[in-house]
């Protein structure tokens, strides 16, 4: 993940567009476009926003409004780690409510927030796909299955080297 | 000689550490002095046995699990290369109890072969589908489908052959294939396991619907929170593209289609159909009004089928083996098989592919084998969030879509979640609304607003006040959310509500004593 938006809103525009000429033989590029952008800056800054509606011919409250409807799509970078926790169904019947408290807890945060030291982000997931093996979590690209609050400690741990 | 060694790669395996276990076995097979091969296959669905390792021997394939990475070492000492008896021995899969009484079709291949090997795939019979389809020619193909009897397996069960039919007698022009792989019901992970273990089969079966209903282009609209099927599936659309499985010139036929990868971004609500058509077009997943339907107006406006992962996936082999093969199983309205997905508080989680029929009793004691917990299974949620919540005296309704819409329940995309004795149920019937709030797309007031107001409710119950006007609050909005959503999200919201309200009415009642 490289240098994001500068204070102020502006971002290197030539990046963006040549993210936008990338996929210029797709139809309805936009959401692809928007992950590309993601992957690169770590979110995808305001600054960015502009920048596309003039490339893709939309207004800017159309490509502001896909920004916003999708949970993915984030306007600051995240911490070092994003830690998603899944709070649906399945993962509720195997002590996935524990989990959630547990996780909220220890970190100092709720969900769709960032440590203060900007370590971790923590994010609420409704489904994994991986309920045969619940309660689940996805820290950055690993996914863990039948997470008790002792071994999301271990993984956060082990991240850091930290041992509490 | 090399002794060749199966560890899943499927995201629910890796989820249990079969990444570490596949290193482990190449570590301490070369300090044994042994040569192994590792290949990586789909998962067989028997998750409380994950990591489920499995090892070419002359007698087949002998499968040890669970196989963490601390029991390679002991595995590989005691002749794990050659079968060798261990309490985690397992023997072969297809002879084990759990497996062997399913009847896979759809999931035949899955976890049994490679899911990039193209040969491997062709071998057991694949793409037999595409070269019957060719031969018989759109009618006669959208026909079989018809007479296969196969309904969507989404969860709306619309007859996939009239879908099909409907699109094959638009005008010509451009038209779609797209795949709805979406999967975000909890409870559910069919769609994964089968992208991740078999993606051939879902490209074959586009592949035929493309050439069905005269469209040359697909796209599978997978939800981001699948990226490992992501990578399976872009590797395996390269590898058909490169042998002339996809592309302009199929099988030799001059029929030409081609198939792309579009990644959601984490919104329920493109799960509905018309949802996902917006979001296709790289827009904001608002619902669209229905008609005109998408088989006639789809996306970018012109004529597109809209069907969900195991549905594709199962096309194959009803062209390959013929509609009447098909529809020797199952019973009644619902044909053929359904890959049920055990989830929640269960000892023995994961993928049952039956013909429809079995009931949920059958599925969660005989499958399922208990709760995790060892505590009595109190309620079932069947088919995501907005299914109902069946309580154990409605467990010997079968699993098909008229029983349980008899019931006021649905079978959705064949998801069960069990639920212990310690399920606070106005707690889950809050939640129903909560979630709804939030994947709400926010186009019809019923939805947006309903939810909402709805969670506020039973939150208010919750804390004892003002009980029963709220729950006269929670009824009222549930007619009106059923009756005037414009779709199932708002409509189907009250359906786990009303059913924890009508099955559980202990749970909302004052709770003073006891705690």
């Amino acid at each position: 993940m490289s240098a994001v938006a500068t204070p102020g809103g502006q971002v290197d525009e030539s990046r963006i567009l040549a993210i936008v000429a990338r996929h210029r033989h797709q139809d309805g590029p936009l959401i692809e476009i928007l992950h590309d952008v993601q992957a690169s800056f770590g979110c995808v800054p305001p600054g960015a926003v502009p920048v596309l509606a003039r490339a893709l011919n939309l207004s800017r409250a159309e490509v502001h409004g896909v920004v916003t409807f999708y949970h993915h799509f984030r306007t600051r970078p995240p911490g070092r780690q994003v830690l998603q926790v899944c709070r649906a169904e399945s993962c509720q019947a195997a002590g996935g409510r524990a989990l959630e408290q547990h996780v909220q807890k220890r970190l100092g945060v709720g969900f769709g927030e960032t440590t203060p030291d900007g370590r971790v982000t923590l994010e609420a997931v409704y489904c994994l796909g991986l309920c045969a093996c619940s309660p689940a979590a996805k820290l950055d690209d690993e996914v863990h299955g039948r997470v008790t609050p002792e071994r999301l400690d271990a993984l956060l741990d082990a991240e850091t080297g930290v041992k509490s | 000689m090399s002794v060749t060694v199966w560890v899943p790669r499927d995201a629910g395996a890796l989820a249990l550490g079969a990444e570490a276990t596949a290193k482990r076995l190449v570590a301490e097979a070369r300090a044994a002095g042994a040569e192994i091969k590792v290949r990586r296959n789909g998962s067989r669905g028997l998750y409380w046995l994950e990591p489920l390792v499995e090892v070419e021997c002359a007698e087949g394939r002998i499968a040890y699990g669970p196989v963490t990475e601390r029991d390679v070492p002991e595995l590989i000492a005691k002749g794990l290369l050659k079968g060798a008896a261990h309490p985690l021995r397992l023997g072969k899969i297809e002879e084990h109890p759990w497996f062997a009484s399913q009847q896979r079709l759809t999931f035949a291949r899955v976890g049994r072969i490679d899911p990039f090997d193209l040969v491997a795939y062709r071998a057991s019979g694949g793409y037999a589908g595409l070269a019957r389809a060719i031969e018989l020619g759109p009618d006669a193909t959208v026909n079989e489908v018809l007479e296969s009897g196969l309904r969507g397996r989404g969860g709306a069960a619309f007859p996939t052959g009239i879908k099909w039919q409907t699109v094959l007698r638009q005008p010509p022009g451009q038209k779609y294939i797209t795949c709805n792989a979406d999967e975000g019901d909890s409870g559910t992970y069919s769609d994964r396991m089968l992208m991740e273990g078999d993606p051939f089969s879902l490209i074959e079966g586009m592949t035929i619907a493309g050439v069905a209903v005269g469209a040359t282009k697909g796209y599978v609209y997978l939800r981001i929170e699948y990226p490992h099927a992501y990578k399976v599936l872009n590797g395996a659309i390269a590898a058909a593209r490169e042998a002339g499985l996809l592309g302009a010139d199929l099988l030799g036929s001059g029929k030409a289609f081609d198939l792309e990868v579009r990644l959601g971004a984490g919104a329920y609500i493109c799960g509905e159909e018309t949802s996902m058509l917006e979001s296709l077009e790289g827009r904001r997943g608002e619902i669209r009004v229905r008609p005109p339907l998408p088989a006639e107006k789809g996306l970018f406006g012109a004529p597109t089928v809209v069907n969900n992962v195991i549905t594709l996936a199962t096309v194959p082999t009803i062209l390959a083996n013929g509609a009447a093969a098909y529809k020797e199983y199952g019973q009644a309205k619902s044909r053929g098989t359904l890959p049920l997905q055990l989830a929640g508080n269960i000892r023995r989680g994961g993928l049952v592919e039956r013909a429809f029929g079995l009931t949920v009793r059958e599925l969660l004691e005989d499958y399922g084998g208990g709760s995790m917990s060892g505590r009595p299974i109190r309620a079932v949620q069947i088919g995501g969030p907005l299914g109902a919540y069946l309580p154990a005296s409605q467990f010997d309704t079968p699993l098909e879509y008229e029983a349980l819409s008899g019931l006021g329940a649905l079978l959705g995309h064949g998801g069960v979640v069990a639920f212990d004795d310690t399920v606070d149920m106005l707690e889950m019937a809050r939640y129903a609304m909560e979630f709804c709030a939030i994947e709400s797309c926010g186009k019809c007031t019923p939805c947006r607003i309903g939810s909402v107001r709805g969670a506020e409710a039973l939150a208010a119950v919750g804390r004892g006040e003002d009980r029963d006007r709220q729950l006269a609050l929670v009824e009222e909005l549930c007619d009106t959310m059923l009756n005037a959503s414009l779709c199932g999200l708002g409509g189907m919201t009250p359906f786990p509500v009303q059913s924890a309200m009508k099955h559980f009415p202990e749970d909302f009642r004052p709770r003073t004593r006891g705690g």
